[in-house]
């Protein structure tokens, strides 16, 4: 119960003006249509280093909880999910706001939400610690393979194509390397002076997630778009909590398959929503109805989403595995104000961790009470054009990655980076396996060049690397998670295959 | 997409994993290149596997690059690179910051260009961004950023 002695630490004033910030930022930033939640936290790096740690990683959660659960507002209104989180929820929500019941759509999506969300962060509460005191089991090979097994598994579970992940991985490790090595101070692949002291992660997170998005918008041209907002009508929220009670079994439903989803490293959010509503679907006797505007639909939906926020940091906090996409930038965010994840969180910095374990519990309260009142003018600020939006992110890039060492390095290698990111995620590449191999490429480094130190000295490198049953475990992860996912898709090919 | 788009990209990762390989193993101290070393096995590998595939792929994917996206990205690309490389350090952060919001906001405003009101609103809205910007990072964040020919 150590989370308790921190509680007040989150009842201060620059504690809970951030929070509210972040939460009404992140709903907004979260219902805008081409700003995922992974760009909006990267986005917001910059402006924690001004912050006390337990700060910034307080901002940085809030956006990360609201700007999920932000996504249903432009899902239900405008039925373009603000985050592939929320597709599962277009599909009642926005045939309920089509008739007239756009509010009571919103209301069950955050209740939900907080119900889930509320429940996922209990569990990073009470799973967090005794993941942390079993890594402390962990020596340089155990966390070598570690280190790999987050760029695998990611890789591997987290995109359409396993090989292409893995190669994206192994891009991100190689970027890590430049600059100079640690122990020698040896110059590596710097071929432009920009380069020489290495690729900081803030600038690469920056240009990996919002550049792409920029360009993307710039694909659109001068189109004009033809989405209108619905407007919402009043509905009586204590009849929202009733109709939320009276469909507990997709409450369940949702937290159960999102809480299970978040635990799992590298599936992060995206198939929560859409995992939860199929099932809630098989076990409702009103199957028919979804699609067609039912309730469960978004409750389901809903409370998976938020449900996996919590459960995706504990893999993160315990043993720098991040359970999602935005995770593994809010790692980022840990590293650069010089905090680690596992043992040394909790022994070191638990004014830093249980303060910010604890406002995301008061951030899922937040969330909720503000998006029920700031939906409409989110759905409002969803619609600004994409030709407001792509310079408007484009800036908040570039003196963003300035910002950081007030290095124009950093915005050229930022500028490089994203431009490069387009272009690979045009042929089926992902930026998400690329940043954890970049931001995991240091502590794979370090440990794998101490690891073969001890081996040296003591019984080799295959035996200290392939010996004992926590090694053989995550090699065996390793293998097993690439496997499957190979598996997975040579099926799925070969019945695309057979279909046409 | 066609079939040669897949392979000259993958082609490209290859050819730059089969350097990054080379430089890990030819540069020295050899201790000092003993991770790359590791990972740029795995790189050319899965860089090699992926360039096969492509070879062997009968099925055209989804996405690649066309010219009518070529174009539509161009301009808009062209103006940030420009502001980011030349720019930002000649005129100033702020000054080319403001220059290459109206401008990309130009360029993608479904609206028509001819008319007053649409340049009064254009400009409305790139004087409030640079009020934000400037609010944002040199008051709050106290962000010294690099002085041109003007700010």
């Amino acid at each position: 119960m150590e989370f308790l002695t921190y509680f007040a630490d989150v009842f201060t004033v620059p504690a809970m003006l951030l929070l509210v910030g972040g939460t009404v930022g992140g709903l907004i930033l979260g219902a805008t249509p081409g700003l995922s939640p992974t760009m909006a936290v990267a986005l917001l790096i910059p402006f924690t280093f001004q912050l006390e740690a337990v700060h910034g990683l307080i901002l940085l959660g809030a956006a990360y909880t609201s700007t999920v659960a932000g996504g249903a507002v432009s899902a239900i209104l405008l039925k373009i999910p603000g985050a592939p989180a929320n597709i599962a929820t277009t599909l009642d929500g926005h045939e309920m706001a089509r008739r007239g019941q756009g509010a009571r759509a919103l209301q069950l999506a955050f209740l939900a939400s907080l119900v889930g969300g509320l429940i996922g962060v209990a569990l990073l509460i009470f799973l967090t610690p005794v993941l942390a005191e079993w890594a402390l089991a962990f020596g340089p090979s155990q966390l070598f393979w570690l280190a790999i097994l987050g760029v695998t598994i990611i890789g591997s579970l987290g995109t359409s194509s396993v090989v292409k992940g893995l190669l994206s991985g192994s891009i991100g490790l190689w970027l890590a390397t430049v600059g100079f090595d640690d122990i020698l101070g040896v110059q590596r692949f710097v071929f432009h002076s920009s380069l020489s002291g290495g690729i900081s992660i803030v600038p690469a997170l920056i240009g990996l997630f919002a550049i792409p998005q920029v360009i993307a918008m710039f694909a659109e041209g001068r189109r004009r778009s033809s989405i209108e907002a619905i407007s919402v009508e009043k509905h009586p929220l204590s009849r929202a909590v009733r109709e939320l009670l009276s469909k507990l079994r997709a409450v369940a439903i949702g937290t159960v398959s999102g809480s299970i989803i978040g635990l799992i490293p590298g599936i992060g959010g995206q198939i929560a929503g859409l995992v939860a509503y199929d099932q809630a679907r098989k076990v409702s006797p009103d199957r028919e109805k979804f699609g067609t505007g039912h309730s469960e639909g978004i409750i389901a939906a809903e409370s998976a989403n938020n449900a996996m926020v919590g459960p995706s940091l504990v893999p993160l906090l315990t043993l720098s595995i991040p359970g999602s996409p935005t995770a593994a930038v809010l790692l980022g965010g840990l590293l650069i104000h010089g905090i680690f994840p596992g043992t040394d969180l909790f022994d070191n910095h638990p004014d830093v961790a249980w303060p910010f374990i604890n406002s995301m519990l008061i951030g899922q309260i937040l969330m909720c009470v503000f998006g029920l009142y700031v939906a409409s003018l989110a759905a409002r600020v969803a619609l600004v054009p994409k030709s407001v939006m792509a310079p408007i992110v484009l800036g908040l890039a570039v003196f963003g990655s300035y910002s950081v060492q007030h290095s124009m390095g950093d915005v050229y290698v930022m500028a490089a980076l994203g431009t490069m990111m387009y272009f690979l995620e045009r042929f089926g590449f992902s930026a998400a396996p690329l940043v954890l191999g970049l931001i995991l490429g240091p502590i794979a480094e370090s440990s794998f060049i101490q690891g073969s130190l001890i081996a040296e000295a003591t019984v080799g490198p295959f035996a200290y690397f392939f010996g004992g049953a926590l090694n053989i475990l995550l090699v065996a992860i390793v293998v097993t998670s690439v496997g499957y996912s190979l598996y997975a898709e040579l099926r799925s090919r070969r019945a695309a295959r057979d279909a046409s | 997409m066609t079939a040669l788009q897949p392979r000259l990209a993958s082609g490209i990762i290859l050819l730059v994993a089969v350097w990054v390989c080379w430089i890990s193993f030819s540069q020295s101290p050899a201790e000092a290149f003993l991770f790359p070393r590791l990972i740029s096995v795995a790189f050319v590998a899965l860089a090699g596997w992926t360039f096969l595939r492509s070879l062997l792929e009968r099925r055209i994917a989804e996405g690649g690059v066309t010219l009518d996206l070529v174009k539509s990205i161009l301009p808009g690309v062209l103006v940030a690179g420009l502001y980011i490389f030349f720019a930002a350090k000649w005129l100033g952060f702020y000054t080319s910051s403001t220059i290459a919001f109206l401008v990309i906001l130009s360029l993608h405003d479904p609206a028509p260009h001819d008319q007053v009101r649409t340049w009064a609103r254009r400009l409305a809205i790139t004087a409030a961004y640079l009020a934000v910007m400037y609010l944002l990072f040199s008051v709050v964040l106290k962000v010294f950023t690099p002085r041109g020919l003007f700010i």
